[in-house]
């Protein structure tokens, strides 16, 4: 009824060519990364598959070290901004003024602040603090940097709820904390999910905080990365061993999630 | 006891005016400390003369930072880099991925898993699409392009030696087209399919029934997608810092770039707190109008 065979060949042939393509360079840098250093020079499918890379990436670097890092200041970062988001959101959603919408602007265009503008003040700032390389300052950071998303995000899940059971929640004598927290988070559960993924995703990723106020210590899985970017030579093979590591943990996190993620990033643009 | 469940029933709007703020009175506080004290101590660096590692370099600079960095022909290079890099990213992401979702929206054999493989460069973290972009796809040696290209006969280029920031470009395209493709593809499901149905009827064509109804439908999520994909394309900087680092000379030096050179390259702090002036009221500049507008297609 809707397309004839051939219009349905066509979208088939596209839709797996454009996905394949896209997805190519993930699946070769895994393929490379089971390659011996002499096979990855040549882009051949035909190769023995070895580990060696992945002994010799962690032979040299501390992975563990990294991702850990990385799982602490992606989950620190988006519990803190979430502790801070959900009254705000909740307290523009149910309680809106006359500035609501113009707080709620100003908010987005904090994030408009361009990092490079402010790494200077920053940067000396956490020398001064000596929150240079930890991974509290990290979570500091990232959690002021997402905070202005994820309260946007909040806000357009709680917009969402009817206005109805709120009020007869507030008949039968609910306060405002429990209403937040018996009426409002099981509700905007899926919200508060999404919201905290698409946060955690951000975190995991982002390499321009990491990158310059880290070093050792406190440095997660961007800096791990861009420790395999040195011109001392080019091992192909390992250089795709730790970026399959970096990625992969994200990436399987990111495809079971995709579903909740996808609710969460329209922001509210999709009735 | 009922009157008292009464009063609290019946809690006077100023009083919940008042709980409301006080809800939202943290996050203010924060993101304007964010945006405050930074912002003042820019502006004061960017007229001192500061370098980090040479103490003797101290006193009032007035503007001289701001004259040195508009004599600096890097300076307007990179501006020029910043806006070129994101307007081409938006118009390719933007465009492709409208079309795109219209592909996915088809129902069509293995669809679920097509659209996660498309969608996966979303969580690939910038170093790393960056470095294997960088070394296994466009290396004119090794990558899977130079071979591709001695295959059919063609001399293989060397692609961040000749078109370094179109190179740059196509690499956070392919990092920024999943996103769009999400937020399209949802916009794109929520489409009415009985007004598609009665445009069919009336005899739109597949093109006409997309320019008149599925575009202007997905005005809203398109308004999304620029702003969001704009605020993070301002301060590209990891695939900078990987691939080329600003090179070759300052081809693929965009504002991000130019001041982190200033600041933990050269340790100049006064000269790169003036860029660092400039890229805020950059992307102020360009958040009025974004926000201006987006504000007006948003519900708020």
């Amino acid at each position: 009824m809707r397309a004839t065979p051939l219009q349905r060949l066509l979208v088939t042939i596209a839709g797996w060519l454009v996905a394949l393509l896209l997805f190519f360079p993930i699946a070769w840098a895994v393929l490379t990364s089971f390659k011996s250093e002499r096979d990855a020079t040549t882009p051949g499918l035909l190769f023995s598959p070895t580990l060696d890379s992945y002994q010799e990436v962690f032979a040299r670097a501390d992975y563990f070290h990294f991702a850990l890092n990385s799982i602490v200041i992606s989950v620190g970062g988006t519990v803190l901004a979430l502790v801070f988001a959900i009254p705000a959101a909740y307290a523009m959603a149910f309680h809106p003024t006359e500035r609501t919408r113009s707080t709620l602007l100003w908010m987005l265009s904090t994030k408009m602040l361009p990092p490079v503008g402010v790494l200077v003040p920053i940067y000396l700032l956490f020398r001064t603090a000596g929150l240079l390389d930890t991974k509290s300052g990290l979570v500091m950071i990232y959690a002021l940097m997402n905070l202005p998303i994820i309260v946007w995000m909040l806000f357009t899940f709680y917009k969402e709820v009817p206005n109805e059971i709120l009020e007869a929640g507030r008949m039968d004598g609910a306060r405002t904390w429990s209403e937040v927290w018996f009426l409002l988070l099981p509700l905007t559960m899926p919200g508060v999910a999404s919201t905290g993924l698409l946060s955690l995703i951000l975190c995991w990723n982002e390499a321009f905080w990491s990158l310059n106020l880290t070093s050792a210590g406190a440095a997660p899985l961007t800096a791990f990365i861009a420790s395999f970017s040195s011109p001392e030579g080019l091992f192909f093979a390992k250089l795709s061993a730790a970026s399959t590591m970096a990625v992969a943990p994200i990436l399987v996190f990111g495809w079971f999630s995709q579903r909740q993620l996808v609710q969460g990033l329209t922001f509210g643009a999709v009735k | 006891m009922s009157a008292v469940l009464a009063s609290e029933a019946e809690t006077p709007p100023r009083l919940l005016q008042k709980v409301g703020s006080l809800l939202l009175l943290p996050s203010v506080i924060v993101l304007l400390a964010w945006m405050i004290i930074p912002l003042v101590m820019t502006l004061w660096f960017s007229i001192q003369y500061y370098n980090l590692i040479d103490p003797t370099t101290t006193g009032f600079a007035g503007l001289d930072n701001y004259r040195y960095l508009v004599t600096d022909p890097d300076f307007w290079v990179s501006l020029q880099n910043t806006l070129v890099l994101v307007a081409s990213v938006l118009v390719v992401t933007v465009g492709l991925g409208t079309l795109l979702a219209v592909v996915f929206n088809e129902p069509f054999p293995g669809r679920n898993v097509a659209r996660v493989l498309a969608i996966s460069p979303f969580f690939v973290m910038p170093t790393v699409s960056a470095l294997v972009w960088k070394n296994l796809m466009m290396h004119p040696i090794y990558g899977v392009f130079g071979a591709l290209a001695r295959g059919v006969g063609i001399q293989p280029v060397d692609w961040f030696a000749e078109y370094p920031l179109s190179s740059v470009i196509a690499i956070v395209s392919w990092e920024w087209l999943p996103f769009a493709l999400l937020i399209l593809l949802t916009a794109v499901q929520s489409l009415d399919h009985e007004q598609r149905e009665a445009a069919r009827m009336d005899g739109a064509g597949v093109w006409a029934q997309f320019f008149f109804i599925t575009l202007p439908h997905l005005s809203r999520a398109i308004s999304v997608v620029v702003m969001i994909e704009t605020i993070f394309l301002l301060t590209v900087f990891a695939e900078i810092f990987v691939t080329t680092s600003g090179g070759p000379g300052n081809a693929t030096t965009n504002l991000a770039f130019l001041i982190y050179a200033r600041a933990l390259l050269q340790y100049d702090v006064g000269g790169a707190s003036a860029g660092g002036v400039v890229a805020i009221v950059l992307a102020n500049v360009v958040a009025f109008f974004l926000v201006r507008s987006i504000a007006r297609r948003l519900e708020v």
